[in-house]
């Protein structure tokens, strides 16, 4: 009994041991989440509180960073302010508040739509592509198939201010720049090496049988692909959407140099966000906060499927 | 319905790689055609009207020779060293610490997990602010430990501290990275292999250096070399950080590259040291995959 308790004590460790040992990984997570509640926290403060020394963490909460995230306002004199109708609506009344109207909406609602529309777009696209392809390559006998691989999942490893001189001018020559369409196309092929090869691992873990039974029973390949190898890779196709998702939402190279306005994307955007008199930090912070909850959810989400989806379907568990 | 009987499984696995391949070929492989050509021309993009010609390798050689682009590539190295050398000692710490399994290991590794997944650019964005001299909270943080006024440094304008402001943020983004695939490696190490060595008594740091860190080499070796090649190309963060700043102290390559391409406009010229660049991942990517396929061998 004795014995058997020493031959598993490296295995398992003690548990003073392991308390240790989480102390630590507690405390590097504390501090590793410090910056984003930070941001969270700069979103719901005043401008002047978000610029308080020594810095404030907590403050009366407001929305006065998502007000001017969506909206642009502007000074006006006193007597123009006495003569308007009572505000109306939450922003409305923090801007009276500080002597200032809402002019308009900001660009953060097109830019959102952008990223969305890019976004999924170019997932939908690699994904479709990808699955068809790691499907071949999986079941296949194809020539040359790893040398095609290669070159698939090379394209993803050049530098995106390399690749993206050329597609500059190409674009231009096509009237694409700054078009939904060439974001779309672009993504879509940087996507597609990561979609091949993430499918390809899980395709490859259902087994043959399934099809070939379906085969026997008459189906033709295609009917076979669609009937038994589709829906037991649903998975896996779910979460290569989801990192194609989060590159293509998070993508800032292309989108900086190839898009300024129809097309541009939140990324080169967020930096932007200026308001009355210099940076508006809260703004900024909102935009960053709304921008990054989508990416955190997803990441909880995918939890299991992440260590794959970093390197290329290469390790699994 | 009618059966396709008659597409063989030959037509079918062409039909169904084709669209990738013709779509890398269009938008990866023919401008890296046209890079190559206008590498050997002074073609400015700005200027399109204007005719260029040929300049044969002299763009080439001025590039080899430039010392501005060895410093940039200096600085580059010394970024990709650093970062790679911190986020190995703490992801691969951390990954020794989470493998104890304690109590909540779970939540808190998501917890860790989360910077690598947002977007570099935004990242570079909002360190900035953090980075602000007295209202910046890294600087209060630093100054409340140490006793330095929070606005006598400058994280980003500072000569010294500017490019380790870079592989700080490089490290608090990617340790996780490290750390995941490093996790990997401890849990493919059978158990019976510890209980054997303990059976020959062999100390907890023999165990380490002739069990645990041969077994987990190989997934150290993978997470080093996508960060190096990650690292070597990286423009996001470090463009919105400190846009190669203090003047060009913090300047790595893709940034000395924008900066000919998209405002100077030297199109002939960066042309010429994109596909240097290409040249240098593609030899490190050639590694990297030879190192894909031995991990997925075991």
């Amino acid at each position: 009994m004795n014995g058997k308790a020493t031959a598993h004590s490296v295995v398992e460790a003690s548990s003073r041991f392991k308390l240790f040992c989480g102390a630590i990984v507690v405390f590097y997570a504390l501090v590793t989440i410090t910056p984003l509640l930070w941001i969270f926290l700069t979103s719901i403060k005043t401008p002047g509180d978000s610029i308080a020394y020594p810095p404030k963490v907590l403050s009366e909460p407001t929305l006065e960073g998502y007000c001017n995230l969506f909206e642009i306002r502007s000074r006006q004199t006193p007597e123009y302010m006495a003569s308007l109708p009572a505000a109306d609506g939450y922003c409305d009344k923090l801007a009276r508040s500080r002597n200032m109207v809402i002019a308009g909406a900001s660009k953060t609602p097109g830019r959102l739509v952008n990223s969305l529309l890019i976004g999924f777009s170019s997932t939908f696209l690699a994904v479709f592509l990808g699955t068809l392809a790691a499907y071949a390559f999986s079941r296949f006998r194809v020539p040359v198939r790893d040398d095609l691989m290669f070159f698939i999942l090379s394209t993803r490893f050049m530098p995106p201010i390399a690749v993206a001189i050329p597609i500059y001018l190409m674009y231009r020559q096509l009237g694409m720049t700054d078009t939904h369409f060439g974001m779309i196309l672009l993504y879509t092929s940087v996507n597609v090496s990561l979609a091949v090869w993430l499918l390809k691992g899980f395709i490859d873990e259902i087994p043959r049988e399934y099809e070939e039974a379906a085969l026997v029973d008459g189906y033709t390949r295609l009917q076979a692909f669609v009937k038994t190898v589709l829906p037991q890779a649903a998975t896996g196709i779910a979460a290569t959407a989801v990192f194609c998702l989060i590159f293509a939402w998070n993508e800032y190279a292309f989108a900086v140099l190839l898009t300024s306005g129809v097309a541009q994307t939140m990324p080169p955007f967020i930096p932007f966000i200026i308001g009355e008199g210099g940076q508006d930090w809260p703004a900024v912070a909102a935009g960053t906060t709304l921008f990054v909850i989508p990416i955190l959810c997803f990441t909880i989400l995918l939890r299991k499927h992440l260590l794959r989806g970093i390197t290329f379907g290469a390790v699994r568990k | 319905m009618t059966r396709l009987a008659g597409i063989s499984d030959r037509t079918v696995a062409w039909l169904f790689i084709s669209p990738t391949i013709v779509l890398l070929l269009a938008i990866n492989i023919f401008p890296l055609i046209w890079t190559l050509y206008m590498s050997f021309t002074n073609f400015k993009a700005n200027m399109g009207w204007v005719k260029y010609k040929s300049v044969g390798i002299e763009n080439y050689a001025d590039i080899l020779t430039d010392s501005d682009i060895w410093a940039a590539m200096q600085t580059t190295a010394q970024f990709v060293f650093w970062s790679i050398l911190f986020e190995v000692l703490l992801g691969f710490g951390l990954a020794l610490l989470i493998n104890r399994k304690f109590r909540g290991h779970g939540l808190w590794t998501t917890v860790i997990l989360l910077p690598m997944m947002l977007s570099p650019a935004v990242v570079g964005n909002f360190w900035t602010f953090l980075f602000q001299p007295q209202i910046g909270l890294f600087n209060y943080i630093v100054s409340f430990f140490s006793g330095v006024d929070p606005a006598s440094f400058q994280m980003i304008g500072d000569v010294k501290l500017a490019p380790w402001t870079i592989v700080l943020v490089d490290t608090w983004m990617w340790t996780p990275y490290v750390m995941l695939i490093c996790l990997a490696g401890l849990r493919s190490i059978p158990d019976y292999i510890y209980e054997a060595a303990e059976v020959d008594r062999a100390s907890a740091w023999r165990q380490f250096w002739s069990i645990t860190l041969p077994m987990v080499l190989p997934f150290l070796m993978l997470a080093v070399l996508f960060r190096a090649i990650e690292n070597f190309k990286m423009f996001d963060m470090v463009n919105l950080l400190t846009n190669g700043g203090p003047g060009s102290l913090t300047e790595t390559v893709s940034i000395t590259l924008k900066r000919a391409a998209f405002e100077k406009w030297q199109t002939g010229w960066s042309s010429a040291l994109a596909i240097i660049l290409f040249v240098v991942v593609f030899a490190v990517a050639n590694i990297y995959v030879k190192a894909l396929n031995k991990v997925k061998q075991q």
